[in-house]
Order: C-alpha cells, then structure tokens, then sequence
C-alpha cells in the first residue's frame, strides 16, 4: 500500500514541471506511434521532425507513442494541452487517430500541424483555421497516379483497397483523374496480406493495368504475390508501399513500378540535399517521404517563430500560413484550407547499388491542390 | 499487515482523494487517467461477475463495451447535427443528454448480451471462450466498413454529452460523474453476490451439475448473470466515449477484451475491488514505463509474467494470505 | 464468373488452409495434451518467420532459411517451455491466458527491439518462382502448390507420429488420461516440452513459408492466432483431424466468400454498395461459420463431449 502510494505521488510530482515560457519559445507535443505495427512511419516521421528542430533552444518537444490506438491519442493529446500546456502538437500518421485528435485540438486553440494524415472531412467542411497540413491531402498521391494511368495510355484498370475510410478515399482519388474504364473494383480485409483470390480475379478481369493502394504490411504481400503471379500488367500505387522503409521487404518485386509521391530523395534543390544528406548522418539510414514530411513540419515551424510569438496567435498563424521555408519538395504553398499546393511527382523504384530505392521519371501533377477547398469555409 | 476489506476501504479513499492531489499538484492529467482507470475499472467489474463469479469466461466483452460506446457517440453525432436518426416507429434526432441516454446503453447492452448469451451459453470452456470472441469480430468487423458512422475513422462528438446543472467538460466534474457510477456498480455488484440468486450463479462456477440437480434451472441463471455482466461493461463503454469524446472500432477489437480481462486476472479474480486494482496497476505501469522507454512493453510483459508466475491469483491475493496469518 | 475461376479461388482457399493446419495442429495438441491455452502461440509464427529471415539474409538459402525457421521456433518453444510455461500446466486456464498475453508484449517486442522496427525481407527461391500450367486452362503458383503439398506432407507425418510412433502412444495417452501417464514412470515433462516444442516448430514453419510471399514483420503472429484458435474450435479441441478439416473448411470459406460474396449481391443491388456490403459481410463470414457450427455442435466438429 505504502509503496503504491509512494508511486503515485512520485508520479504525480515528475510530472508536474511547469512551464516558464518567455515569448519566443515554443513547446512542441508529438503524439506518434513508436510501438508496435506501423512504428517505422513513426520513427520517421519524429527522426525527420527531430533533425529539422536540432540545436533551436527555442522549441522543446515532448513526444508520446500512441500505440496506433485513437482512444490512447485522444488521452495523450488532453495530457499535453492540460498539464504540459503546449502550444502546438504534431505528429500523427493514421487518419483516425487524426479525426480523434485534430478537431477538439484545434477547438481548444493550440496548433496542430499534420505531418502525414490529412483525411478529407479535415480538408473541407471540418477545416479549422488552426490546423496546417504539411504533408497532402489524403487523395493527392492517389489523384496524381490517375493522372499519370491517362499519360501512360492506359484504359482499363482494375483498382483495390482496403475496405475502411482512407481505403474509399483512395479509390475516389484515383477515379476522379483517371479517365479510362474501371475492370474491376475490389474492397479487402484490412490487416489482409494474401492476395492469391484478388490477383486470381486481376488475371481474369482482363485489365490492362492495376491501381493499388495497400499501406504497409499489406503492400508488401500484393507485390511479391503480384509479381510471383506472373502476370505482366502495369501497377500504379501510391508511395506509401514503395517507401525506403519498406522497399527493402518488398525486394526486387518492385523493381521498375511507378509510384506517385511529393517528395522524393533526388528532388533537386539545395534543401533537399541538406536533408538527405543530414539524415543519413545523424541516424545511418536513407530517409523515407514520411522523414521528409516531419522535417518539413519542423521547418515550416521554426519559419513562424521567427515571424511572430506563438501566444499571439493571430500573427502566428499568418506567418505559418505564408509557409516561408525551403521545402525540401521545392515549391510549397497552403491552399486556402491549409493543404499544401505542390508538384506531385511520378517516381520509379530503381536500384542504385545493391539498394532499391526511387528516382523521379516525370511530374505527375503541377502544382497541385485539393478537391475539398471550396467545402472548406475559412 | 492490511486485510483485503480495509485494502479495499483505502482505494475508496483514494479515488477521492487523487483528484485532489492533482489539483493541489495543477496536474489535471491524472484526474482524466484516474478516471479511465475508473471507466476500465467498471468494465472490469462487469465481467468479473461473469467470468470471476460465475465461470463463463467471455472473450468477448469488448462487444458491449463497443456498443455502449457507439450508442453514445450515435445519439450524440445525431443531436449535434440535428439529423434525423429515424423516423419509425417514433420521430427520433438523437439526444445529447446523459439521462437519456444512459438508459438507452443500458437497454441495448442488455439486448445485445441476452442475444450472444442465449447462443453462446450452449457452449462451454473453451468454446464459449471462443463464441464469445466470435460475436465481436462480427461487430468489429462490421463496425470498420459500415460508413455511415465514421467506419475505421471512428466518431468524433467533440463535446461531452451534458447532465442538467453540471459542466461534464470539467475534468473533475465528470471524474465524480464516473466514481458514483462505479460506486453504484460496486453497490449492487455486492448485494447482487450476496443474494440467493449470487449464492446459485456462485454454486455454478463450482459445479453446475450439483446445481442443477437441486432444480434450478441453471441456465436461465448464466443467462441473468451474462445480460447484467453485459451491461455493466457496456455502461463502461457509454462513459469512455464521453471521456474522449470519440469512438471508434478498435474498442471492439479483440485485444480490448483481452485487455478487460488481463484487468480481472491481475487484480484478482472474483474479488469485488480485482479489476479496478488491475485496471490502475495495468494503466499506471504504462505510463511509467511509457515515459522511461520505447520498449515499455517488454518490460510490461515481462513483469506480468512475474507477478502471475510469482504473485500467482491477483494482487488482492496479497492482502488475502496476510489475513490467514493473522488468524 | 467463370469455372476456371472458381477452380483457382478454391485452390487459394485450400492453401490458405493448409497454412492454417501447420498453425493448428500444434494449439490443438499443445491444449489437448498438456491442457494449455496458449496465446503465445502466433509469436512462434513471427519468430519462425523471423529467423528464416536472417538466415536467408546471411546465406541466401532459402532452404536453409527453412530449416532455421523450424530449429528457431523449436529452439524458442523449448526454452520458453522450462522457464514459464511449465509453471502454468496445473493454474487456472486464466492464469494461462494472462502469462500467454504477456509473452506476446515481451516477445513482439523484443524482436522489434533486436531487429527494428521496418519489415524484414524473405524470398522464394528462384525455382518456385512463377506459374504452373494444371489442367487445361487453369494455371497456378508454383509455391502456392509446394505450400499446399508441404501442408498435405506434414498432415500425414503427423498423422503417422501419432499413431504409429512410440512417441504417439505417449501423446494419446497423456490426452485421456494425465495422470495416468505420469503413474506409468514416463517422463512427463519431458513429452511435454517435446510436444510443446513440435508445436512451436509448426507454427515457425508456417510463419517462414507465409513470410517469403507476405511480410516479415513484428505482430503479424496476432490476426493468424485467431483464425487458428477459430479452426480448432471448429474442429474440435485435441482432435487433429479436426484442426485439419477446420483448416480447410476456415480457408475455403474466407476465401470463397469474400470473392463471391460481392458478386453474388450485385444481382441484388447496384455495383458499388455491393462491393462494399459484400466485403463487409465477406470479412466476418468465418466468424458466422464458427458460431453457427458450435450453436449447432457445441464441441466442435470432432470433439469429445
């Protein structure tokens, strides 16, 4: 009993270090998945943030691994706004887990700035001037690869999915550019990993090329299954399954498939090069798109902070919405909800050495926005 | 050398006195982590009556967890909205008061229970272990890909549901909302087991034959038991959406009613106070060990199997042997 | 929808139940002989697959890779065996369930510790790689058919151990009657780590040869737990047989459903909603299967009563 008083009360007190904030600094809450499934996008994505923000004393981060669960997120996110008072939170990969967090966030007026997630109820009706995504909108990589099916001369696709929100999303996406027939439509399991009946029905639907959108372990599976399969159709999917985190599982399968992506590692600007460069050194591997899209966040940050104090928030949020950094995408811009307007670029996995990884072959869509700014009443 | 009884006394005192402290402290946070230990707390209790009490160890609580927390967040999503949710048989837009409910949760958790009881209880051991977790699945599986309600992304409310004359946003006020909750559980959880009727689901736990032999119909029995430890868990469900004004299927998922259970085991089981004690050891290892390292769950897992190997049935067990001695 | 078609969906379906099977069998007989639920079981899954991912890595054998998923996982099981699990023979099957549970957050993560937190990579060799003509028109993965054939293989050495082998006697005796056994002078607890071991060998097997063609990464043990522990329930808890058909009857279902399931409700309905209810439904058929058998058998197809 003794002993379990004595915790909690330690508790209690190692948490309760209050903040002496002079102006200019900045306290960061980064609500991430660090355990489990799903870590590695994490691990990026807070490495990427972490390498952006090295040596500013002006911003301390407290990062905090949501375990991929929305209910754990939504605790976390209370804990750093009512006791570690922070004054922006960052971080989140899943769409869910941002639906869970974002909007009683952003309510309570903190900033939140999206690193990944960017699902479309947050893009149009439920927008709030207090939320930047710095990543794109969930359709982007789905709507570029549409574009890039027309430019490749196909006609007929056969498109799949996981059967959840971002899954439909990407369907949509891919849909409203794609100008051709549709083949086939499937929905899968979520957390599926063999595909042997869906490539079953690709062989026989006649298609004359395949859209994916399969995120992690899933993604892993279809190609090396697709391409054991034996049949010779072009895929398209998004980044998200040729990623240099997970390249490496997927091996020589996915050699030479075009995927579609914001950002790549051989994006020519100065940057860009500092980046990846930077990266390899401080953490000994090659960075992901999700690295790059915590860096960014951790860029776009420090731009503001040199342009106004974070409590006056008026001032604050107009210099992040002016977006005054050098991206390592290069161009970078918010649309009026506050998603990015970029160049969405068509990449082909390559190996360079004994590594594979991507090289950009064309831009699959020019300075591109989102489908949901009109919705959005900001 | 404390005996269980006074033990139990001191955790009431406790939970009084923690939001006190994190007040005194500023540290809000530990009123809303106190109140989640609370919430998993009562949904421990639930299905410690069934599964501790009565021996019908069900894989499958997280279903009336699950709806509990969907009927909540449905109604809410319909009066913050003020969209029709039906029109037959009576004109309905939801409703965002926690009067009405609670009510609702209670009635559809005890539908829902008598419905999975009366297929599963056919079944014993291992098989009901494993019917149980089956009606979950379905739920959880139909919860992801049915859109109307948010599918995998889940339901925000954005606001608590209200009570009249209190402020349900202020941590401390629903904290106490939730504590009369749970100690009205704990109320007639206790009257409940020491009743006849605890006496009969009690005899069964140790040999349902005997039972049934002095002619009580043994089944309409676990029936009962289910459908009230059912309900339990599923008010449990209607304040943890409140809680985090959101919710989503992975409260249905399997690994929830592992989790509930891992509560009722660790605290001990068929001990009124186990799964709340469970529920706040699970929860505040997490967080200490969540803030020291990454790879917090080795180290959860590795002092769990120490204590089961070690500590053997439940913490409160502890405090069980010093009794003996003292005797 | 052609035959052809629904040929191939039905071979999917049998592998996937093969693959099934080699999970099962050793949960079935792990509880049926020693009386254990053990949900740790899918760990070994990870950590066959794992191990075969190493060793593919070092030797470029995918054969090798193989054999260490086999020798990894046994190695594991037997080590896991003496230090916990036999501890836990004579508890509650709660207690079980709890010290299994933990397993799974110390083993999952100390994989992820020791290898990361990115998925691993494992190939097929060269020359399973591609399709095989069968029949007329209908062609199929060659290591989908070697998948399939190692299932059928392993069912009958089981099949022959078990009946055939000393070591069965000791096995179908330790079934009916525990006690029994240990009073007879045989070194019960040397059957049980042997068994508890064979089990775990299993299910490394299963997760290295599912790994080459799906991912190699930590918590991919967990959802083909629960489609194991669903098969034996279906079949029968301690019957092999039962886990065998339950495999198959798991397998086809899913497999069947979820592809004929949409298709079937397009006569119904427009396209898209069908897709979508379809694959709904279609993800939580195996789980209306089990329920409907045990309402129907409370045991199990081949249960005792």
């Amino acid at each position: 009993m003794k002993k379990f008083t004595t915790t909690l009360v330690a508790l209690l007190i190692m948490g309760s270090t209050s903040s002496f904030a002079d102006g200019h600094k900045v306290k960061v809450g980064m609500i991430t998945t660090l355990s489990g499934g799903g870590s590695g996008l994490g691990i990026d994505v807070r490495d990427g943030f972490m390498l952006a923000v090295k040596g500013n004393k002006n911003i301390s981060v407290i990062t905090k691994d949501d375990q991929r669960k929305p209910d754990i997120a939504v605790q976390l996110a209370d804990k750093m706004i009512q006791s570690d008072k922070v004054d922006v939170l960052t971080g989140i990969i899943w769409s869910n887990l941002a639906m869970a967090v974002v909007p009683a966030t952003v309510n309570q007026g903190k900033f939140y700035l999206s690193p990944n997630a960017g699902p479309s109820k947050l893009a149009g009706k439920g927008c709030h001037k207090n939320y930047f995504n710095v990543a794109w909108q969930n359709d982007n990589l789905h709507e570029a690869a549409g574009g890039y099916a027309n430019s490749a001369g196909f006609k007929n696709s056969f498109i799949l999915a996981p059967n959840y929100p971002a899954g439909k999303d990407a369907l949509t996406g891919y849909k409203r550019y794609f100008k051709g027939s549709l083949a086939g439509e499937i929905y899968t399991k979520l957390g599926q990993k063999d595909y042997a009946a869906e490539i079953a029905q690709i062989r026989a639907s006649g298609a004359d090329s395949v859209f994916f959108f399969l995120p992690g372990g899933m993604g892993i599976g279809f190609m090396k299954q697709f391409s054991q399969s034996g049949i010779k159709l072009p895929v398209v999917g998004p980044a998200f399954s040729f990623d240099q985190g997970i390249l490496k599982a997927v091996g020589d399968a996915a050699l030479g498939v075009k995927n579609t992506s914001q950002w790549s590692k051989d994006i020519d600007n100065n940057a860009n090069k500092k980046f990846v460069k930077d990266f390899q050194s401080e953490y000994g591997r090659l960075p992901s798109l999700y690295a790059s899209q915590g860096y960014d966040t951790g860029k776009l940050l420090i731009s503001a902070m040199s342009k106004a104090k974070v409590k006056d928030k008026d001032k604050f949020r107009d210099a992040l919405r002016k977006a005054d950094f050098s991206s390592t995408r290069g161009k970078f811009s918010f649309d009026k909800n506050h998603h990015p307007i970029q160049d969405i670029y068509v990449r082909e996995v390559i190996k360079e050495g004994k590594i594979l990884t991507n090289k950009i072959v064309s831009v699959g869509l020019k300075d591109h926005s989102n489908a949901y700014v009109s919705e959005c009443k900001m | 050398m404390i005996i269980e009884k006074t033990f139990n006394k001191w955790i009431l005192v406790f939970l009084f006195l923690i939001p006190v402290l994190g007040f005194i402290f500023e540290e809000p946070y530990y009123i809303t982590l106190t109140t989640k230990v609370v919430i998993l707390g009562i949904a421990g209790i639930g299905l410690n009556l069934a599964l501790g009490y009565c021996g019908l160890i069900s894989f499958g609580h997280a279903a009336f967890f699950g709806l509990g927390g969907y009927v909540t967040g449905i109604l809410s999503f319909h009066a913050l909205n003020s969209e029709l949710m039906f029109s037959w048989p009576f004109v309905s837009s939801g409703s965002s008061d926690m009067l009405v409910i609670w009510p609702i949760v209670i009635l559809s958790s005890a539908f829902l229970a008598l419905i999975i009881g009366l297929l599963s209880l056919r079944t014993t051991g291992v098989y009901f272990i494993m019917i149980t977790l089956a009606f979950a699945q379905m739920l959880y599986f139909f919860a992801i890909s049915w859109p109307n309600y948010g599918g995998e992304d889940g339901l925000s409310i954005y606001m608590r549901n209200s009570l009249p004359m209190i402020n349900t946003m202020d941590p401390l006020n629903f904290y106490f909302i939730c504590l009369c909750w749970l100690l009205t559980v704990i109320f007639i959880s206790a009257k409940l087991i020491n009743s006849s009727f605890g006496m009969a689901f009690q005899a069964i736990k140790q040999n349902e034959e005997r039972v049934k032999s002095v002619g009580i119909e043994t089944f309409k029995v676990k029936l009962l038991v289910f459908v009230i430890s059912g309900t339990i868990t599923g008010l449990a469900g209607s304040l943890y959406t409140d809680l985090n004004r959101f919710i989503s299927p992975s409260v249905l998922n399997w690994q929830m009613s592992g989790e509930i259970m891992v509560f009722v085991i660790l605290g001990g089981i068929a001990r009124l106070y186990g799964p709340l004690v469970g529920a706040a050891f699970f929860i505040v290892l997490e967080q200490t060990l969540g803030s020291y390292t990454e790879n917090w769950q080795f180290w959860l897992g590795l002092i769990l199997i120490l204590e089961i190997l070690y500590v053997r049935t439940g913490i409160l067990s502890l405090f069980e042997k010093k009794l003996k001695y003292e005797k | 929808m052609t035959s052809i078609l629904f040929f191939e969906q039905l071979l999917n379906g049998i592998q996937f139940g093969t693959m099934l099977f080699l999970m099962s069998a050793g949960l079935t007989l792990i509880f049926g002989v020693m009386g254990l639920i053990n949900l740790a079981h899918g760990s070994f899954y990870m950590i066959g697959a794992f191990s075969a991912a190493l060793i593919a890595s070092l030797t470029g054998s995918f054969w090798l890779a193989l054999l260490a998923s086999l020798s990894g996982a046994a190695i594991a099981g037997v080590l896991i065996e003496i230090i916990i699990i036999r501890r836990l023979y004579r508890r509650d099957h709660l207690d079980q369930v709890l010290a299994t549970f933990a397993l799974i957050l110390l083993l999952s993560e100390g994989v992820r510790w020791y290898f990361g937190a990115f998925p691993l990579y494992l190939d097929i060799p060269e020359n399973l790689n591609g399709t095989l003509p069968i029949l007329d028109d209908i062609i199929y993965s060659k290591y989908r058919l070697f998948i399939i054939f190692m299932g059928l293989l392993i069912a009958v050495g089981l099949y022959i151990l078990i009946s055939k082998t000393r070591l069965g006697v000791r096995i179908r005796a330790g079934q009916n009657d525990r006690q029994m056994i240990s009073a007879l002078g045989i070194d019960i607890s040397k059957l049980y780590t042997i068994v508890f071991a064979l089990g775990a060998s299993l299910a490394g097997l299963a997760g290295a040869m599912i790994g080459a063609i799906q991912s190699v990464e930590v918590g991919m043990g967990e959802p083909i737990l629960i489609l194991a522990f669903v098969v034996i329930v279906i079949g029968g808890i301690g019957s092999i047989k039962g886990a065998l058909i339950g495999s198959i009857l798991v397998g086809v279902t899913d497999t069947i459903g979820r592809i004929f399931l949409p298709e079937l409700l397009k006569i119904f309905m427009e396209s898209a909603s069908a897709t979508s209810v379809g694959s709904s439904i279609g993800s939580m058929l195996i789980y209306i299967l089990m329920a409907l058998i045990l309402i129907i058998k409370p045991s199990g197809l081949f249960g005792k009563t």
